[in-house]
């Protein structure tokens, strides 16, 4: 007979993204179990409670305790939706760059320096407006479009001196006129499974933010970026983010390794909680 | 019952019938964000404020 396979779900809060995720469990009639990050640890001497587990959903809102549970996890030898490897390249915007890179895929110019003077001098190549991200963090938070010299010494030195250790990395990316919109799509394994157009009159188009999403055609171009990238950083259930550059076209932007989906599932039609469950299903029955 | 109070402006609050053990709630009086901690017997707290590494 054969075994009946047990998921983990890790999440720090029940957004509609967990309701769905749990919704599609519990229609599926899976044996899962709710892991709130909160109140978790982890013994290395003893595995095998989480050895019980034929794979874990990682949904934690926090970055942080959500790489460390995967690292833990795939030490442990217990496969995980996405791997730790996926989210250290995907959770720091300059590992990801790194990896669009080495894979020879189309992203915005961008430049790394370690300090506010080498930042400048960077920025000062770049020309004005550019845009200074911090390698870790979402939902358009602290993102800083720089206009000009004064702002980029203002930022540099509040991000240097209020900042923590990570806003001493400073990631800059050229400013892109992009027609008030960006585009994400889906991709869960070797499968781009949907895309949508946020539209927003800021510069910051996320959702988070109040942007507003419309469905977007999968092109083959859409779909190659999407593929490309997914592989890129690791592949399993990704969030991919496209812009478009008025003169170079379809550029990555960025790829999310835990992506929220209340704006696309609904606009989109397809039950995207679902589908990650049935993925995660595959990698807990193929291991 | 599924009626609790928000512990910071004491206006009293029905969950929803599908509420879940920590799912987030809004305050519709003061605004606050809350998290539902217990549903038998209904029971919300202060949401944890949102941290530098949170999101997707």
């Amino acid at each position: 007979m054969q075994k009946r396979l047990r998921i983990g779900v890790l999440y720090s809060r029940v957004r509609v993204e967990e309701k769905w995720i749990f919704g599609a469990m519990e229609k599926r009639g899976i044996d899962y179990e709710r892991l709130d990050d909160r109140a978790i640890s982890f013994d290395l001497d003893n595995p095998a409670p989480w050895r019980a587990f034929d794979a874990v959903l990682e949904r934690s809102i926090s970055y942080t305790s959500g790489l460390y549970a995967l690292r833990m996890l795939n030490a442990f030898g217990v496969p995980t939706v996405n791997t730790a490897a996926v989210a250290e390249v995907c959770g720091d915007k300059l590992t990801t760059s790194a990896m669009l890179a080495k894979a020879g895929l189309p992203q915005p110019h961008n430049a790394t320096a370690f300090t506010p003077e080498a930042a400048l001098e960077a920025i000062e190549a770049f020309g004005y407006p550019v845009v200074l991200k911090p390698v870790v963090g979402s939902w358009g938070r602290l993102l800083a479009k720089i206009n000009d010299r004064d702002a980029a010494e203002a930022v540099l030195e509040h991000k240097a001196t209020l900042g923590s250790v990570q806003h001493s990395v400073f990631y800059i990316q050229e400013y892109i006129e992009k027609p008030g919109r960006d585009i994400r799509a889906i991709v869960i394994g070797e499968r781009v499974l949907t895309a949508m157009y946020r539209k927003s009159e800021h510069w910051i188009t996320n959702t988070a933010r109040g942007g507003e999403g419309e469905l977007c055609p999968i092109t083959p171009e859409i779909e190659s970026l999407c593929l490309g990238a997914a592989k890129a950083v690791g592949g399993g259930v990704l969030a991919v983010d496209l812009v478009e550059h008025p003169e170079k076209g379809m550029l990555i932007n960025e790829v999310n390794h835990t992506m929220e989906f209340h704006t696309m599932q609904p606009v989109s039609g397809i039950d995207i909680a679902d589908e990650i469950v049935a993925f995660t299903m595959k990698v807990a029955s193929d291991q | 019952m599924n009626t609790v109070s928000c512990p910071e402006c004491a206006a009293e609050i029905t969950l929803e019938a599908n509420a879940e053990v920590g799912e987030i709630i809004v305050c519709p009086d003061c605004g606050v964000d809350l998290e539902v901690i217990s549903l038998n017997p209904a029971e919300v707290d202060l949401a944890p404020m949102e941290q530098e590494d949170w999101g997707e």
